[in-house]
């Protein structure tokens, strides 16, 4: 896993609530049995104005001139600035791998759904929850400034403004020791391989039906 | 000893190793893998030299990207083929407890196959990489969807790292009335807490209207816990869990059997525990329901109207309502009955099960589907729920109506196969999601119960069942 421990980056705006995984990577792409490429394909569905399939030439095909995201202004964006719930829906990690293809290292929102904000952090993007007027004052800053950017700072858990205003986020400490250090969850839990085969004598003893 | 939960039981019965700040290993007992999120997991064990932790934890179909007609001429669209076929080889390198593959007689959508065959069983922890997990925690399960990193860490070391939920009871009083289901109950309760309403939370259902659902009923409520942000949910064990799971393949037997259902007795919350949060509903107020937007939680009663955002005061909500309806293609205020639909699909792992395609063909029986519905499909949730329909007569039914009986699998649910929408039309729909294309691109989505989606099939539009029955 990718490294995080600060990021000074551009910040590109995506004002809807309930942005879903199926939005973020349509279905059709989730064919691939690979992890990289989804990039180009992200919010397939509101960026290009025709119906994207895999195998195709993306750089190729019609841009929705409507979509935020295709703003001059926004691209390079490594931070995501959005709302409410986002990444709901299906539980596919091919979501945070979309993201992270497409160049985002951390999102910002008022709250993630679960089991997104949980593959976030497996793939070292860094969701970052702030409260609703902090992301209102974010909203504004951004659509008023053009190449507007902030710097998160994981070790100090700051989001830094441009005018010096900073705000403090919550992470959970393992989670942010595991990106700090790149640490890959597996052999984390690996060192405690003797306490799982234990337990799971233990298991199968008490409850040999599980087993079966 | 202090009044427990069940999530406290589940959970606490489960913890390998427990950090001091609360981070836990938590042991899994049964892995559910289908062929759409598995690839990279296997292949990143592969690449690191690891050997799956406990194979016989595996339960795996491939469902997601199957076809659900000319099964003869195996599956079209090369993409999906090589991803069925890379869980093909996987399955046949790795092992598994059992293997149900394209076009094997037990082959079906993953949340069904497990109940179905006894492999999801009261007490355990159960993971996919599906957020539909929640499904099995209606047996009582520690039951949940988690990404392919976790599937991969799951088959490497049998543990998954997890923080306790907060707890939340969702209880169902009273009764239901006539012509209202579980589904109907599932999204009452998503539209009373909404989308994000469960997040951070395991939610347990209870109330009498819990207790008087099937286990099938069951499976849909929970199922549809994730929709409510929750990425679990789930229900006590009683007398109708323990009739269900008798004598199912991979159910225990004999003296085994006797062993878990006393410690299954046990797998509901003490009295008097206690719960982050509790939320009542009562199931004499529930109506048969219908979804307007593209959010499980824009729902209403199927005599209501639509929704109009210039009565939504936070700006932010209605602008998602406005957009919703621009995408949904409604006018606001329009009665629900009035809205006319294109197409019908009764399947997804919410309502594929025997009881639901029961429910529509109670409706279907002696009727046909109205001549501005072009294709009803009807997709069975696995092979055998597809020959017990056959048994008694269903898929004749169904025919007869101008429905079409197809092939277990996901199918239009999420339309990575041949069965989905094209832009702009609408479907009733008793899958689970129906945000924007998830059904194809354009494509609207609205859901419902089996009976509903039936009684839509046949009036063109949506229609109140409690009319028909
Ligand atoms: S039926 Fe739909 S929701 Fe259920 S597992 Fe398949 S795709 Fe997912």
């Amino acid at each position: 896993m990718q490294k995080f421990i600060t990021l000074n980056g551009l910040v590109a705006p995506l004002d809807r609530n309930n942005v879903d995984t199926d939005a973020i990577i349509p279905k059709q792409f989730l064919k691939s049995i690979k992890r990289s490429g989804f990039g180009p394909n992200a919010f397939d569905e509101w960026r290009y104005m025709d119906r994207g399939e895999p195998g195709m030439d993306n750089s190729q095909r019609p841009l929705n001139p409507n979509f935020v995201l295709n703003q001059p202004r926004y691209q390079g964006a490594s931070v995501l600035l959005t709302r409410a719930n986002f990444g709901c829906g299906s539980s596919r990690e091919h979501a945070p791998w979309a993201l992270l293809d497409y160049g985002f290292r951390a999102l910002i929102a008022e709250s993630f759904a679960d089991i997104f904000f949980n593959n976030c952090f497996k793939n070292g993007v860094v969701p970052i929850v702030l409260p609703k007027a902090e992301v209102d004052a974010l909203f504004g800053l951004v659509e008023h400034s053009p190449g507007y950017t902030i710097e998160i700072d994981l070790p100090t858990q700051l989001v830094k403004r441009p005018d010096g205003h900073a705000v403090h986020f919550d992470i959970d400490p393992f989670r942010k020791e595991c990106l700090i250090n790149g640490w890959d969850d597996i052999g984390l839990t690996l060192r405690h391989a003797d306490k799982i085969k234990a337990f799971e004598e233990r298991r199968r003893a008490e409850h040999p039906y599980y087993f079966a | 000893m202090e009044a427990q939960t069940l999530y406290e039981k589940l959970w606490s019965s489960h913890v390998v190793h427990q950090e001091a700040d609360g981070t836990a290993l938590i042991y899994i007992d049964r892995h559910l893998v289908h062929e759409v999120t598995s690839p990279q997991a296997f292949e990143g064990l592969k690449l690191a030299g690891r050997k799956p932790w406990r194979v016989s934890s595996i339960v795996a179909t491939a469902d997601h990207n199957t076809p659900t007609d000319h099964w003869e001429q195996g599956i079209q669209d090369p993409v999906s083929r090589q991803q069925v076929e890379t869980l093909d080889n996987n399955i046949r390198e790795v092992g598994a407890l059992a293997y149900f593959p394209f076009k094997n007689e037990r082959q079906g959508i993953v949340h069904v196959i497990g109940p179905e065959n006894g492999a999801t069983l009261p007490g355990m922890t159960v993971v996919c990489g599906d957020s539909h997990t929640s499904t099995h925690g209606a047996f009582a399960c520690l039951a949940h969807g988690i990404g392919t990193s976790e599937v991969e860490h799951v088959m490497a070391t049998q543990c998954l790292i997890q923080k306790r939920s907060k707890t939340m009871l969702v209880r169902v009083d009273g009764k239901l009335g006539k012509g209202v289901t579980a589904k109907d109950v599932a999204l009452a309760i998503i539209g009373r807490i909404g989308t994000a309403g469960g997040t951070g939370y395991a939610i347990e259902f209870g109330g009498e209207v819990m207790r008087s659902l099937s286990m099938e009923g069951r499976m849909t409520v929970c199922n549809m816990a994730i929709e409510a942000g929750a990425r679990m949910g789930f229900v006590a064990v009683d007398q109708v869990t323990i009739d269900y799971l008798k004598g199912r393949p991979f159910s225990p037997r004999g003296d085994d059997w006797e062993r878990a259902v006393a410690y299954w007795r046990t797998l509901h919350s003490d009295e008097g525990a206690r719960f982050d949060q509790v939320v009542v509903l009562r199931g004499e107020d529930i109506q048969p329901q219908v979804t307007w937007g593209t959010s499980p939680e824009m729902v209403v009663p199927v005599g209501a109207t639509v929704p109009d955002p210039a009565k939504e005061s936070d700006p932010v909500r209605r602008e998602g309502m406005e957009r919703a309806l621009h995408y949904m293609g409604l006018t606001p205020n329009l009665p629900v009955t009035s809205i006319k639909i294109d197409k019908v699909f009764i399947g997804s792992c919410t309502n594929s099960r025997i009881e639901d395609l029961r429910q529509a063909a109670v409706i279907a029986r002696g009727r046909r589907k109205a001549d501005n519905v072009r294709q009803v499909l009807v997709v069975p949730g696995s092979g055998l729920v597809k020959r017990q329909a056959e048994q008694e007569g269903l898929d004749k039914i169904f025919v007869a109506a101008g429905f079409e009986w197809r092939e277990p699998g996901c199918s239009m649910c999420l339309a990575m196969n041949a069965d989905r929408l094209e832009p702009g039309e609408r479907c009733a729909s008793t899958s689970n999601r129906n945000f924007e294309g998830r059904q194809g691109a354009g494509g609207r989505t609205h859901l419902v119960s089996p009976a509903m989606a039936a009684a839509a099939a046949i009036a063109g539009h949506f229609a109140d069942v409690r009319d028909i029955l």
